[in-house]
Protein backbone atom coordinates (compact mmCIF):
# COMPACT_ATOMS: atom_id res chain seq x y z
CA UNK A 1 0.00 0.00 0.00
CA UNK A 2 2.87 2.62 0.73
CA UNK A 3 5.11 1.47 -2.20
CA UNK A 4 2.29 3.58 -4.64
CA UNK A 5 2.75 6.39 -2.43
CA UNK A 6 6.23 6.12 -2.69
CA UNK A 7 6.01 5.85 -6.34
CA UNK A 8 3.97 9.05 -6.51
CA UNK A 9 6.52 10.94 -4.52
CA UNK A 10 9.27 9.57 -6.30
CA UNK A 11 7.53 10.62 -9.82
CA UNK A 12 6.88 14.49 -8.30
CA UNK A 13 10.72 14.45 -7.58
CA UNK A 14 11.73 13.01 -10.65
CA UNK A 15 9.63 15.57 -12.56
CA UNK A 16 11.48 18.13 -10.00
CA UNK A 17 14.61 17.31 -10.97
CA UNK A 18 14.01 17.19 -14.94
CA UNK A 19 12.69 21.02 -14.35
CA UNK A 20 15.05 22.64 -16.37
CA UNK A 21 15.72 25.59 -14.01
CA UNK A 22 16.59 23.30 -11.37
CA UNK A 23 18.92 21.00 -13.60
CA UNK A 24 21.78 22.96 -13.05
CA UNK A 25 21.77 23.34 -9.66
CA UNK A 26 21.01 19.72 -8.73
CA UNK A 27 23.26 18.11 -10.70
CA UNK A 28 25.53 15.87 -8.82
CA UNK A 29 28.71 14.25 -9.44
CA UNK A 30 27.97 10.65 -7.87
CA UNK A 31 31.61 9.46 -9.04
CA UNK A 32 33.46 12.38 -7.48
CA UNK A 33 31.38 11.38 -3.86
CA UNK A 34 32.26 8.57 -3.85
CA UNK A 35 36.02 9.23 -4.99
CA UNK A 36 36.05 11.63 -1.91
CA UNK A 37 34.92 9.04 0.68
CA UNK A 38 37.17 6.27 -0.64
CA UNK A 39 40.35 9.04 0.28
CA UNK A 40 39.02 9.89 3.64
CA UNK A 41 38.28 5.90 4.40
CA UNK A 42 42.33 5.57 3.32
CA UNK A 43 42.74 8.54 5.97
CA UNK A 44 41.05 6.43 8.64
CA UNK A 45 43.13 3.39 7.26
CA UNK A 46 46.16 4.29 7.79
CA UNK A 47 45.08 6.11 11.38
CA UNK A 48 44.28 2.61 12.22
CA UNK A 49 47.24 1.11 10.19
CA UNK A 50 49.34 3.23 12.83
CA UNK A 51 47.85 1.12 15.76
CA UNK A 52 48.30 -2.12 14.19
CA UNK A 53 51.96 -1.43 13.25
CA UNK A 54 52.42 -0.61 17.02
CA UNK A 55 50.11 -3.40 17.76
CA UNK A 56 52.78 -5.93 15.73
CA UNK A 57 55.87 -4.53 17.18
CA UNK A 58 55.25 -5.23 20.63
CA UNK A 59 53.63 -8.30 20.64
CA UNK A 60 56.82 -9.33 18.39
CA UNK A 61 58.62 -7.71 21.83
CA UNK A 62 56.28 -9.41 24.29
CA UNK A 63 54.57 -12.18 22.97
CA UNK A 64 54.23 -14.39 26.04
CA UNK A 65 52.54 -10.86 28.39
CA UNK A 66 49.97 -10.35 25.64
CA UNK A 67 49.31 -14.24 25.42
CA UNK A 68 48.76 -14.30 29.77
CA UNK A 69 47.05 -10.79 29.48
CA UNK A 70 44.43 -12.01 26.63
CA UNK A 71 43.06 -14.61 28.59
CA UNK A 72 41.09 -12.22 30.89
CA UNK A 73 39.12 -10.89 27.72
CA UNK A 74 35.43 -12.11 27.14
CA UNK A 75 35.85 -14.39 23.96
CA UNK A 76 32.25 -15.06 24.52
CA UNK A 77 31.21 -10.94 23.73
CA UNK A 78 33.78 -10.52 21.57
CA UNK A 79 32.33 -13.35 18.88
CA UNK A 80 28.72 -11.91 19.73
CA UNK A 81 30.10 -8.39 19.28
CA UNK A 82 31.71 -9.82 15.61
CA UNK A 83 28.52 -11.42 14.48
CA UNK A 84 26.35 -8.50 15.35
CA UNK A 85 29.04 -6.25 13.59
CA UNK A 86 28.48 -8.15 10.28
CA UNK A 87 25.04 -8.70 10.39
CA UNK A 88 24.93 -4.62 10.45
CA UNK A 89 27.08 -4.53 7.50
CA UNK A 90 24.39 -6.47 5.34
CA UNK A 91 21.73 -4.45 6.92
CA UNK A 92 23.36 -1.31 5.55
CA UNK A 93 23.86 -3.17 1.96
CA UNK A 94 20.07 -4.35 2.12
CA UNK A 95 18.99 -0.81 2.55
CA UNK A 96 21.01 0.64 -0.19
CA UNK A 97 19.81 -1.97 -2.08
CA UNK A 98 16.29 -1.35 -1.01
CA UNK A 99 16.75 2.20 -2.13
CA UNK A 100 18.34 1.02 -5.30
CA UNK A 101 15.19 -0.39 -6.31
CA UNK A 102 12.75 2.68 -5.18
CA UNK A 103 11.49 0.41 -2.28
CA UNK A 104 11.31 3.55 0.89
CA UNK A 105 9.80 1.35 3.61
CA UNK A 106 12.03 -1.72 3.10
CA UNK A 107 15.15 0.66 2.63
CA UNK A 108 13.87 2.47 6.21
CA UNK A 109 13.26 -0.45 7.71
CA UNK A 110 17.12 -2.13 7.29
CA UNK A 111 18.84 1.16 8.01
CA UNK A 112 16.85 0.91 11.58
CA UNK A 113 18.19 -2.04 11.83
CA UNK A 114 21.30 -1.37 11.38
CA UNK A 115 21.23 1.94 14.13
CA UNK A 116 20.13 -0.84 16.43
CA UNK A 117 22.97 -3.48 15.18
CA UNK A 118 24.92 -0.92 16.62
CA UNK A 119 23.33 0.36 19.67
CA UNK A 120 23.83 -3.68 20.68
CA UNK A 121 27.37 -3.56 19.83
CA UNK A 122 27.90 -0.30 22.40
CA UNK A 123 25.86 -1.54 24.90
CA UNK A 124 27.44 -4.99 24.77
CA UNK A 125 30.97 -2.95 24.78
CA UNK A 126 29.88 -1.10 27.74
CA UNK A 127 29.52 -4.46 30.13
CA UNK A 128 32.68 -5.48 28.45
CA UNK A 129 34.49 -2.20 29.63
CA UNK A 130 32.84 -1.70 32.64
CA UNK A 131 33.28 -5.38 34.24
CA UNK A 132 37.38 -5.10 33.48
CA UNK A 133 37.01 -1.32 35.17
CA UNK A 134 35.34 -3.70 38.32
CA UNK A 135 38.74 -6.20 38.48
CA UNK A 136 40.64 -3.20 38.31
CA UNK A 137 42.08 -3.28 35.00
CA UNK A 138 41.99 0.06 33.14
CA UNK A 139 44.29 2.35 32.19
CA UNK A 140 46.81 3.55 34.79
CA UNK A 141 44.80 1.01 37.28
CA UNK A 142 47.36 0.22 40.42
CA UNK A 143 46.34 -2.99 39.20
CA UNK A 144 47.73 -2.87 36.10
CA UNK A 145 50.89 -0.98 36.96
CA UNK A 146 51.79 -4.08 38.86
CA UNK A 147 51.73 -6.27 36.06
CA UNK A 148 54.45 -6.78 33.63
CA UNK A 149 55.42 -4.55 30.92
CA UNK A 150 53.89 -6.89 28.42
CA UNK A 151 50.49 -6.98 29.69
CA UNK A 152 50.14 -3.07 30.58
CA UNK A 153 51.01 -2.64 27.08
CA UNK A 154 48.56 -4.93 25.57
CA UNK A 155 45.83 -3.19 27.89
CA UNK A 156 46.82 0.07 26.71
CA UNK A 157 46.38 -1.26 23.14
CA UNK A 158 43.47 -3.09 24.01
CA UNK A 159 41.93 0.00 25.31
CA UNK A 160 43.13 3.26 22.59
CA UNK A 161 42.35 0.71 19.47
CA UNK A 162 38.90 -0.75 21.17
CA UNK A 163 38.00 2.56 22.21
CA UNK A 164 38.92 4.40 19.14
CA UNK A 165 36.95 1.88 17.67
CA UNK A 166 34.10 2.29 19.41
CA UNK A 167 34.24 6.26 18.82
CA UNK A 168 33.46 5.46 15.25
CA UNK A 169 30.76 2.89 15.99
CA UNK A 170 28.93 6.28 17.66
CA UNK A 171 30.22 8.56 14.36
CA UNK A 172 28.85 5.98 12.62
CA UNK A 173 25.61 5.47 14.34
CA UNK A 174 25.54 9.74 14.16
CA UNK A 175 25.83 9.02 10.68
CA UNK A 176 23.09 6.96 9.82
CA UNK A 177 20.31 8.51 12.03
CA UNK A 178 21.04 11.76 9.63
CA UNK A 179 20.90 9.23 6.56
CA UNK A 180 17.46 7.69 8.30
CA UNK A 181 16.11 11.44 8.41
CA UNK A 182 17.21 12.09 4.63
CA UNK A 183 15.53 8.47 3.68
CA UNK A 184 12.32 9.67 5.83
CA UNK A 185 12.19 13.31 4.07
CA UNK A 186 12.97 11.67 0.45
CA UNK A 187 16.57 13.60 -0.17
CA UNK A 188 17.74 10.42 -0.29
CA UNK A 189 15.63 8.48 -2.97
CA UNK A 190 16.42 5.86 -6.11
CA UNK A 191 17.95 8.52 -8.34
CA UNK A 192 20.47 10.03 -5.52
CA UNK A 193 21.50 7.58 -3.25
CA UNK A 194 25.10 8.39 -2.63
CA UNK A 195 24.51 10.25 0.83
CA UNK A 196 23.46 6.66 2.36
CA UNK A 197 25.96 4.68 -0.60
CA UNK A 198 28.81 6.87 1.28
CA UNK A 199 28.06 6.40 5.17
CA UNK A 200 27.47 2.82 4.34
CA UNK A 201 31.02 2.74 3.10
CA UNK A 202 32.35 4.37 5.89
CA UNK A 203 29.92 1.72 8.53
CA UNK A 204 31.77 -1.07 6.32
CA UNK A 205 35.17 0.33 7.14
CA UNK A 206 34.04 0.12 11.00
CA UNK A 207 33.64 -3.39 10.30
CA UNK A 208 36.53 -3.89 8.41
CA UNK A 209 38.17 -2.80 11.20
CA UNK A 210 36.75 -4.89 14.09
CA UNK A 211 37.52 -7.89 11.64
CA UNK A 212 41.33 -7.49 12.27
CA UNK A 213 40.62 -5.74 16.24
CA UNK A 214 39.07 -9.54 16.84
CA UNK A 215 41.29 -12.61 16.37
CA UNK A 216 44.27 -9.58 17.39
CA UNK A 217 42.69 -9.36 20.62
CA UNK A 218 40.31 -12.06 21.88
CA UNK A 219 41.89 -15.12 19.68
CA UNK A 220 45.34 -15.59 21.42
CA UNK A 221 46.04 -18.60 22.91
CA UNK B 1 26.73 8.35 -13.80
CA UNK B 2 23.33 8.12 -13.37
CA UNK B 3 23.46 4.59 -15.84
CA UNK B 4 26.13 3.33 -14.10
CA UNK B 5 24.34 3.35 -11.08
CA UNK B 6 21.29 1.65 -12.08
CA UNK B 7 22.59 -0.94 -14.23
CA UNK B 8 24.79 -2.38 -10.95
CA UNK B 9 21.77 -3.61 -8.92
CA UNK B 10 22.87 -6.74 -6.98
CA UNK B 11 20.61 -9.07 -5.96
CA UNK B 12 19.42 -9.42 -2.22
CA UNK B 13 20.72 -13.29 -2.34
CA UNK B 14 24.09 -12.15 -2.71
CA UNK B 15 24.56 -10.05 -0.10
CA UNK B 16 22.81 -12.89 2.56
CA UNK B 17 25.12 -15.57 0.87
CA UNK B 18 28.23 -13.05 1.90
CA UNK B 19 27.08 -12.52 5.13
CA UNK B 20 26.47 -16.26 5.60
CA UNK B 21 30.00 -16.67 4.39
CA UNK B 22 31.24 -13.79 7.32
CA UNK B 23 29.48 -15.65 9.88
CA UNK B 24 30.33 -19.11 8.96
CA UNK B 25 34.35 -17.48 8.67
CA UNK B 26 33.93 -16.19 11.91
CA UNK B 27 32.70 -19.38 13.82
CA UNK B 28 35.66 -21.29 12.29
CA UNK B 29 38.27 -18.77 13.29
CA UNK B 30 36.79 -18.71 16.81
CA UNK B 31 36.54 -22.93 17.03
CA UNK B 32 40.42 -23.22 15.33
CA UNK B 33 41.86 -20.81 17.76
CA UNK B 34 40.89 -23.42 20.59
CA UNK B 35 43.50 -25.59 18.65
CA UNK B 36 47.20 -25.50 19.54
CA UNK B 37 48.72 -24.34 16.17
CA UNK B 38 51.79 -23.32 17.47
CA UNK B 39 53.35 -20.56 15.64
CA UNK B 40 50.96 -20.59 12.52
CA UNK B 41 47.81 -19.67 14.50
CA UNK B 42 48.67 -16.01 13.93
CA UNK B 43 48.98 -16.36 10.48
CA UNK B 44 46.00 -18.44 10.27
CA UNK B 45 44.15 -16.14 12.08
CA UNK B 46 45.16 -13.31 9.88
CA UNK B 47 44.55 -14.82 6.92
CA UNK B 48 40.66 -15.21 7.92
CA UNK B 49 40.29 -11.88 8.85
CA UNK B 50 42.19 -10.87 5.13
CA UNK B 51 39.54 -13.60 3.39
CA UNK B 52 36.28 -11.94 5.22
CA UNK B 53 37.88 -8.29 4.65
CA UNK B 54 37.92 -8.96 0.45
CA UNK B 55 34.31 -10.06 1.15
CA UNK B 56 33.50 -6.95 2.50
CA UNK B 57 35.37 -4.87 0.17
CA UNK B 58 34.07 -6.55 -2.78
CA UNK B 59 30.32 -7.14 -2.16
CA UNK B 60 29.47 -5.24 0.99
CA UNK B 61 31.60 -2.02 -0.41
CA UNK B 62 30.92 -2.81 -3.64
CA UNK B 63 34.32 -2.34 -4.97
CA UNK B 64 34.05 -5.45 -7.48
CA UNK B 65 31.08 -3.87 -9.23
CA UNK B 66 33.13 0.03 -9.35
CA UNK B 67 34.72 1.99 -11.98
CA UNK B 68 38.72 0.03 -11.95
CA UNK B 69 39.84 3.18 -10.80
CA UNK B 70 38.50 2.17 -7.54
CA UNK B 71 40.32 -0.58 -7.32
CA UNK B 72 43.27 1.28 -8.44
CA UNK B 73 43.31 3.38 -5.57
CA UNK B 74 42.67 1.01 -3.04
CA UNK B 75 45.63 -0.97 -4.43
CA UNK B 76 48.09 2.05 -4.32
CA UNK B 77 46.10 2.46 -0.11
CA UNK B 78 46.85 -1.33 0.76
CA UNK B 79 50.27 -1.53 -0.93
CA UNK B 80 51.16 2.01 1.18
CA UNK B 81 50.13 0.29 4.14
CA UNK B 82 52.02 -2.62 3.16
CA UNK B 83 55.28 -1.19 2.63
CA UNK B 84 55.11 0.62 6.27
CA UNK B 85 54.59 -2.92 8.12
CA UNK B 86 57.20 -5.12 6.19
CA UNK B 87 59.95 -2.17 6.68
CA UNK B 88 58.71 -1.50 10.09
CA UNK B 89 58.83 -5.20 10.82
CA UNK B 90 62.29 -5.85 9.21
CA UNK B 91 64.00 -3.52 11.53
CA UNK B 92 62.11 -5.00 14.36
CA UNK B 93 63.27 -8.35 13.30
CA UNK B 94 67.22 -7.55 12.69
CA UNK B 95 67.23 -4.57 15.15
Amino acid sequence: MKSTEVEVVQEKIAEKQQEPSHSEHTHKDFFGAKIGMWLFLFTEMLLFGGLFLAYMVYRLQYSIDFVIAAQDLNLLLGTINTIILLTSSLTMALSIAAIQRGRKALSIFFLLSTIGFALAFLVIKYFEWTAKFHHGIYPNSPELLNKPNGEIIFYGLYYSMTGLHALHVVVGAILLLFMLLFLWRNKIHKEDYIKLENSGLYWHLVDLIWIFLFPLFYLIH
Amino acid sequence: MEKEHKHNLIPYGTYFLVWLSLISLTVLTVSVAGVDFGRIALFLALTIAAIKSTLVINYFMHIKFDQPIFKFFLAVALATLATIFILTSTDVFFR
